[in-house]
């Protein structure tokens, strides 16, 4: 019988919890890496039992960690992001150069084909790829040297790069994602890059539709159409037909179109899960209320998910890398909360229930579907 | 011997319990400790201080026999007590708070 695996990076380590097919039982792991922030973890599509972790510590800095049997050990493996040539500088708060300096891995995302080849997201925004296990790491430096790469502003998170998709029907194509410079897209294996935000709209820049500058929260794709692409952006959430080459908002009737996660069911392309956020300087659910909101026509007309979920005194927040689906026939959603919730539904988000409920604030949540 | 004691999540991140004990060449320095240090755990580097300035992390601090020598050069002699191994070399994370 299948079962799952899922991986939560929290403020303080990281959890694995497991349970069979049903997803009715749960074991919770002690945590790992106690003390430290785990911002993301994940395992390779191709060996799944070969895991990486991102921990990292405002004492001791960054912290690559690997896993060969499924998170039950760790070691760690290089931890040396070092800017490619001449680092350069980027826009700062109060409008001065500031020199690009790094300071922790948001995301990493195994390679489809790979198992020793990973890429990293990191602040201040660069992307990087290991391909001997996490070793060393070297800067795919074509997304930073972009030429507006000095005019990106850091978002009140940092200047990240937290977003990763690879084309699974052309593995020289990339997807990744920035706050706050907006979506870029590679089409040579990470050489070259240029931005695609055609179509974005946000009011906080001074011109709204400007190439860069866009506030991209999340980007999602189904692998089996890698054309269509739906993002959660700091307000709006957009759907692209053509691989970002342009993008129509399908807020529809969200109660707010602001939020941090955006994931796509793991056998309906047109089903797409949100978390509306009432603003972004009130970051929790409107009214109280903690509603997943699905659309089964991608886009446009959502329904909320409510079974399960608290429906009064709710003031949580759901992260941007804190949403997952596994792949059982009837698929699971995954989510967890600032306030160290996980939260699963085994049908698809129809009913809700909580995996834990008292974990450190949640940063990530990535699932495993296994044999 | 050069005696260094750790923070406890150093300790646990380059799997070691109690104190450190390390051959290191004269002369006896913040540098040349972790130096030696960083050869034998490999895993600490870029944890104490910047892998590419070698600078001190901000919330690390240096301590040796009742003294803070954070702000002390690198290279510069640590006391004869550490020197000799009387003393230890202590890497200490701050009490900075946080979340």
């Amino acid at each position: 019988m299948s079962r799952v695996r899922v991986l939560v990076g929290t403020r303080k380590g990281a959890f694995v919890l497991t349970s069979d097919g049903k997803r009715e039982r749960w074991e919770v792991s002690e945590p790992y890496f106690a003390g430290w922030e785990i911002y993301h973890l994940k395992g390779s599509p191709v060996d799944p039992d070969r895991l990486y972790a991102s921990q990292s510590s405002g004492w001791f800095g960054q912290t690559i960690q690997r896993s060969e049997d499924g998170g039950k050990t760790w070691e760690p493996v290089g931890n040396e992001f070092t800017y490619d040539g001449v680092a350069g500088t980027h826009q700062w708060y109060d409008g001065t150069q500031h020199p690009w300096e790094f300071a922790r891995v948001w995301h990493l995302e195994p390679s489809l084909t790979d198992p020793d080849t990973v890429y990293a997201g990191v602040e201040d925004a660069a992307l990087f790829r290991t391909v001997d296990g996490g070793r060393t790491w070297h800067e795919l430096s074509g997304v930073r040297q972009h030429a507006s790469g000095p005019s990106w502003q850091p978002g009140a998170g940092g200047l990240c790069l937290h977003t990763i998709l690879q084309d699974p029907s052309n593995p020289e194509r990339i997807f990744i994602a920035i706050s706050a410079a907006g979506a870029f897209r590679t089409d040579d294996g990470g050489q070259t890059w240029r931005p695609i935000n055609h179509g974005l709209h946000s009011e906080g820049i001074p011109d709204p539709n400007a190439e860069v500058g866009h506030c991209v929260h999340r980007l999602a794709m189904h692998a089996s159409r890698p054309g269509v692409l739906f993002m959660q952006k700091h307000w709006d959430v957009m759907r692209s037909d053509d691989s970002g080459e342009s993008w129509q908002e399908v807020s529809g009737n969200l109660p707010s179109d602001f939020g941090f996660p955006i994931d796509v069911h793991a056998h309906e392309p047109d089903t797409v899960y949100v978390v509306p956020i009432k603003s972004d300087s009130q970051h929790f659910p409107p009214d109280g209320k903690l509603r997943v909101y699905r659309s089964r026509t991608g886009g446009n007309e959502w329904e909320a998910l409510t079974n399960g979920l608290p429906q009064s005194d709710c003031y949580v927040n759901v992260l941007r890398d804190a949403m997952a689906v596994d792949s059982l026939d009837s698929c699971g959603v995954y989510f967890g909360t600032s306030g160290g919730q996980v939260y699963v539904s085994a049908d698809a988000g129809d009913n809700w229930t909580p995996i834990v409920s008292n974990l450190p604030a949640v940063l990530s949540v990535e699932v495993q579907t296994l044999p | 011997m050069i005696r260094v004691v750790l923070p406890a999540h150093l300790r646990t991140l380059a799997g070691v319990h109690g104190e450190v004990e390390l051959e290191v060449e004269a002369p006896i320095t913040q540098g040349s400790i972790l130096d030696a240090l960083e050869d034998r755990y490999p895993m600490l580097r870029g944890t104490i201080r910047d892998h590419a300035t070698q600078r001190r992390r901000p919330f690390v601090r240096f301590f040796a026999c009742e003294e803070d020598l954070s702000h002390e050069p690198a290279d510069a002699p640590l006391p004869d007590p550490v020197a000799k191994g009387a003393e230890p070399f202590m890497v200490v994370g701050a009490i900075a708070g946080g979340g």
